[in-house]
């Protein structure tokens, strides 16, 4: 189970390592000790739970996706705002989104994306990783959520995974 | 001015606190009463921040980050326990 | 501090404690729980990033450097609030919890 000085997630080993250092209150001997231990110990632990690693081919493009996400979660949040201050009864939508990912730390990210932007709440993958149950608070059709959705965060996310 | 600021921002995080403490105890179902839960915890880091900023120290990041953490955890284990009957099986 | 910089922490402050209301708003008074799931996972969520994005602004011209644990725990609240709206969702369809009327489609069974 413990491998020897084996990082099996450089990144995520590296990740562990930075927030650990933020955590504690300035960069000092024992914090670098205490987070390489972290970094090392934590994968091996959660190594059962990861059952393929994800495979992030185009990384250099998350950072501007994460932006396009930072400012729908702004439009967002000022569109249901605004629908909740109106007072008028909202037309939710239940929506079957037929999924094109296939990785799943990719689902994740777009069912993640999807709750956090316009008016749809990501609700349950079918158990064949096939289609995405999301709930939309205000929307005219279904055909309208899926398209948004796959223009707006799908597209970029299958050329970032591939 | 940024003291003004600050009560008027503490008023409407204490008022929205209200707001889902009354989402709790009307539910009507569980997840509704998990759901305020879990807005109540968001709520209360907003108020810890505000807090440290009305008192100008940064001590009470620590308390928030630990509300964060157990109330995630918290909110996850009420809502599984919701879905299958216990919380690790 | 610059006046500049006074009117930014204002400014945050207001539009963080105004969403963290509205989202309370709307668990209050939506009429389903799915509609309510939407209240908090946004705007409560983007209510308190601007709180916490003030701190950090606040204390930095306080001159005690930019703060990550804020910006940590800004991170942490983003990337849990989906997870716990879905799972709640789950949880939500499993007890076949009532939909409003007028709503499109059905939730699955679970």
């Amino acid at each position: 189970m413990f491998d020897r000085l084996n990082f099996p997630q450089p990144w995520l080993s590296l990740t562990l390592f930075l927030v650990w250092q933020f955590l504690s209150n300035g960069v000092s001997g024992a914090s670098v000790v205490m987070g390489l231990l972290l970094a090392w110990l934590i994968p091996q632990l959660t190594q059962g739970f990861w059952p393929d690693r994800p495979a992030l081919t185009r990384p250099w493009r998350l950072p501007g996706y994460l932006l396009r996400v930072l400012v729908d979660i702004v439009i967002a949040s000022v569109t249901v705002a605004r629908l909740i201050l109106s007072g008028r009864p909202p037309k939710p939508v239940f929506v079957s989104y037929p999924l094109e990912l296939e990785q799943p730390m990719a689902i994740t990210i777009l069912a993640s994306t999807i709750s956090l932007t316009p008016g749809t709440v990501s609700a349950d993958v079918s158990d064949d990783q096939k289609i995405l149950l999301i709930h939309a608070l205000d929307a005219g059709s279904e055909q309208e959520v899926i398209d948004a959705i796959k223009q707006r965060y799908e597209k970029p996310l299958m050329e970032m995974f591939r | 001015m940024i003291a003004i600021a600050l009560n008027i921002t503490i008023a409407m995080v204490v008022l929205a606190a209200v707001l889902n403490v009354y989402r709790l105890f009307k539910g009507p179902d569980a997840p509704d009463r998990v759901l305020a839960l879990d807005t109540l915890y968001i709520n209360a880091i907003a108020l810890i921040i505000l807090l440290g900023i009305t008192l100008g120290t940064r001590m009470y990041l620590e308390a928030a980050i630990l509300i964060a953490v157990m109330g995630f955890v918290g909110t996850v284990a009420m809502a599984k326990y919701l879905k299958r009957g216990s919380v690790i099986e | 501090m610059s006046t500049l910089a006074e009117y930014t922490i204002v400014v945050m402050l207001l539009i963080g404690g105004a969403f963290t209301l509205v989202g309370a708003i709307g668990l209050a008074r939506l009429p389903d729980f799915f509609t309510r799931l939407h209240g908090p996972t946004k705007a409560t969520t983007l209510g308190v990033g601007a709180i916490i994005l003030a701190s950090v602004v606040y204390f930095s011209f306080q001159g005690e450097g930019i703060g990550i644990t804020e910006i940590l725990i800004m991170a942490f609240l983003f990337m849990t609030a989906p997870i716990s709206a879905n799972m709640l969702a789950k949880a939500a369809m499993h007890l076949d919890v009532d939909v409003m009327e007028g709503t499109k489609g059905n939730p699955w069974e679970q």
